[in-house]
């Protein structure tokens, strides 16, 4: 057996089949990234990504165990002992291939899926030390794929032309996966989507510097190329209802993946002073506006000195992390909890006090003051941590009399966001929950015939992977029901 | 892409465009907007329907040249393309047999009153415009609202056209007489304002038509949050039509002012560069 077997301790249950290589030991191959100061003034990405050698050799590092745990960790699982298995063997385009079998957007995954609560926690070697760094390895191969010209991509097959047509209305994470997926299936697919760009959260939400839209643009290409439409300016529920895509228009099945899009702000005096943001507006204005490059791009943004965040989610982070791009001098982020509650990425949550993001624990806002209409602070009031609530996490409360103020002059309120009502409204009988989600069967079907749904218009705000995986489900089912 | 099919200017900044857009125009409403973004780097921005026709497949809106984007789109001709233009957003007015309606247009809100008169008035309601403008010059669409065989009231700020009045005066003289069941204001936000405050009075229902500041415009970002009756709404989903009555119009004409200083000198460089304009 392997030297590896013996020090990571992780032979007994999970042996290697065959040794296709000989595992190196020892931590993880370290990504690159730009110089903290240095990123804090620019929208370039901050991880510099894998090159083919660290790519190797952190593949070398996978035991490729007999039973890989790291592919049940995977929401829509895909095959990571191949993938890094041909990285091993040298073989990048089987690499792609294996990976592109389960997942379409591979590069924008590889940046933004949680990896370390996914795959990369159920890796055998982070028992004992240090996991794969499956989600850099990811990464590498996707942005290898997207390094090509576009005839030496790895394109999906696509399959014979089944005569049926499917509408994907939105084209976020939910709708590109389920696109694609019908396509390759052999349905022919039209994407209809709202703004005047697609790619949803991951055009308008993610920052640049943590997804480039080069990445998420090439990726939609490749869907393109196999065939989908993707048609922008098409607001669902306005410019056509869902119904008149089912019968004017003629599509066969419809899913919807339209988002959660709508923000939820804290009901709080002073949320409507010039200076308050919702984090979706914030983030829309720099990612999709791209009003970083103001006055050359048209959209202005209000740029703060001293910017509060509030939440403490990814969006918040990325929030913050803009803030300090667009040259505020302080930027703090205020969260009821405590950092250990705290539902971003420790990845994020470093790089954002890496880059000089101030945290302020069990702080929640009461007010915001103004003077003018514009904001110039905020109250807070000190929480504590009492006894874990539904969500399992401590629930905060107020200590009395504990108010401060904190002078800023911009709060962005990263709280959270609910159900967009604008299609389920022009849709009446889709059913939805208290909330306005849309109810579905495990599949993805709703309560009208012929309309499936998923990502976050089905369960509220989650991730990027969840979202495709509800889409790849809903393909499937779409298919069977078409095939009826 | 969407064609400019027609253009035609009012006054010396105000223009009419329409655009080719046939799945818009088929939805159209009145009080409905859309969002318009006219090239790779512009802004979205919001313009209300002044017209539209379903067979023939266009939507019209009136803009005043103000800002950089209202500034390019004026250099726009018959022929050019807009890039992005969805729609129909926004809730239609609510339109109803409501009785004896006056609907006030002041200044480029004239051309939102426009459609919102000609559908009172196929509702079977018995309307009153009154069209407001400062000057003779800046006065539109008369001839329309002329067309449409209501009563027409005229005024302007300086007395160079109709009678030498705010919009408030004849309002406030009819809601006296006891003439008016509803009354709808469009305009700039001062004007809805005192519209709002001189129907109030009278107990007279007022709907206004807000034009706050909006990014996406299908509810996404909450840039348009006004505060009606105490509530916060979006501007572009829950409206654009509210109650006057209880509108905030001190938060949202402050709301309006926000990018000012950025729009000035977006403006400024803009008009630099086409020097070559007039």
């Amino acid at each position: 057996m392997s030297q590896v077997d013996d020090a990571q301790g992780a032979s007994i249950d999970t042996p290697p089949e065959k040794p296709r290589h000989r595992a190196t030991k020892g931590p993880r191959v370290p990504m690159r990234e730009q110089d903290a100061a240095r990123r804090a003034t620019n929208f370039e990405e901050v991880a510099v990504g894998y090159s083919a050698e660290e790519a190797h050799a952190e593949a070398m590092r996978c035991i490729q165990c007999k039973n890989p745990t790291c592919i049940d960790g995977c929401p829509v699982n895909i095959d990571i002992k191949s993938f890094i298995a041909a990285i091993i063997d040298g073989d990048l385009s089987e690499g792609v291939r294996v990976l592109k079998e389960r997942n379409a957007l591979p590069a924008v995954c590889g940046r933004v899926c949680p990896q370390e609560e996914q795959c990369e926690a159920a890796c055998v070697l982070a028992r004992k030390g240090e996991p794969v760094a499956i989600g850099r390895i990811e990464r590498f191969l996707g942005d290898h794929d997207l390094a090509c010209e576009m005839d030496h991509r790895c394109a999906p097959e696509v399959g014979p032309s089944t005569g049926k047509r499917c509408a994907v209305v939105g084209s976020g994470p939910a709708g590109l996966a389920c696109a694609g997926e019908l396509r390759r299936i052999g349905h022919e697919v039209t994407i209809f989507e709202a703004l005047h760009a697609p790619g949803g959260v991951l055009t308008y939400g993610i920052p640049e510097f943590r997804l480039p839209k080069a990445i998420v643009g090439t990726e939609i290409e490749m869907l393109s190329e196999m065939g989908v439409t993707i048609e922008t300016d098409m607001v669902i529920g306005a410019t056509l209802t869902v119904d008149e895509l089912m019968t004017e228009e003629g599509y066969d099945a419809v899913f919807v993946g339209n988002g959660a899009g709508l923000p939820v702000f804290m009901g709080i005096p002073g949320e409507n002073l010039n200076g308050v943001y919702s984090a979706n507006e914030f983030l829309t204005r720099v990612n999709l506006m791209k009003a970083y490059e103001f006055p050359s791009s048209d959209t202005p943004v209000w740029r703060g000195r001293k910017v509060a965040v509030v939440g403490g989610g990814n969006v918040a982070m990325d929030s913050a992390r803009t803030a300090i791009r667009l040259g505020a001098d302080e930027v703090f982020l205020a969260y009821r909890r405590t950092e250990d509650e705290m539902p971003a990425r420790i990845e994020e949550v470093h790089h954002a006090r890496e880059e000089g993001v101030e945290f302020k624990m069990l702080c929640s806002p009461v007010e915001i003051l103004g003077h003018d209409g514009f904001v110039t602070g905020l109250v807070a009031s000190r929480m504590e941590l009492g006894e874990p609530d539904a969500s399992g996490r401590r629930a905060p409360m107020c200590v009395v009399d504990s108010e401060f103020t904190i002078d800023c002059d911009t709060v962005i309120m990263a709280v959270g966001t609910r159900a967009n009502p604008l299609l389920s409204k022009a849709a009446p009988d889709i059913e939805l929950t208290s909330r306005g989600h849309i109810v579905t069967d495990e599949q993805g079907a709703t309560t009208k015939q012929g309309v499936f749904a998923g990502g976050d218009i089905v369960t509220g705000a989650a991730t990027v992977i969840l979202a495709m995986g509800a889409g790849k489900r809903a393909a499937q089912a779409m298919d069977s029901h078409l095939r009826g | 892409m969407f064609r400019i099919v027609h253009k035609r200017q009012l006054s010396d900044a105000v223009f009419e465009m329409g655009v080719e857009a046939p799945r818009i125009a088929r939805k159209a409403e009145a009080g409905q907007f859309l969002m318009l973004r006219i090239d790779e780097t512009g802004e979205r921005i919001p313009l209300t329907f002044s017209d539209w026709s379903a067979e023939e497949g266009w939507v019209r809106f009136i803009f005043m040249r103000v800002g950089k984007t209202t500034h390019k789109l004026s250099h726009l001709d018959v022929g050019d393309e807009i890039k992005d233009i969805a729609g129909p957003m926004g809730i239609p007015t609510h339109v109803d047999d409501l009785g004896r309606v006056v609907v006030v247009g002041g200044g480029v809100g004239a051309a939102v009153a426009y459609p919102v008169a000609r559908a009172m008035a196929r509702a079977g309601n018995t309307v009153t415009v009154v069209l407001g403008a400062r000057n003779a010059d800046l006065l539109i669409l008369q001839e329309e609202f002329e067309a449409l065989g209501v009563e027409l009231v005229v005024c302007t700020d300086d007395g160079s056209a109709g009678r030498k009045a705010l919009v408030t005066a004849p309002l406030k003289e009819m809601c006296e007489a006891g003439t008016v069941d509803h009354s709808m204001a469009i305009g700039p936000a001062i004007m809805m304002k005192f519209c709002a405050a001189t129907t109030k009075e009278f107990g007279v229902p007022t709907t206004v038509s807000l034009n706050p500041i909006m990014v996406d415009g299908t509810g996404m970002c909450g840039a348009c949050r006004v505060t009606v009756g105490g509530e916060t709404k979006f501007g572009c989903v829950d409206g654009p039509d509210f109650d006057g009555h209880a509108v905030d119009f001190e938060e949202l004409m402050s709301r309006q002012r926000i990018y000012s200083d950025d729009e000035r000198l977006a403006d400024a460089e803009y008009s630099r560069e086409c020097s070559c304009h007039k």
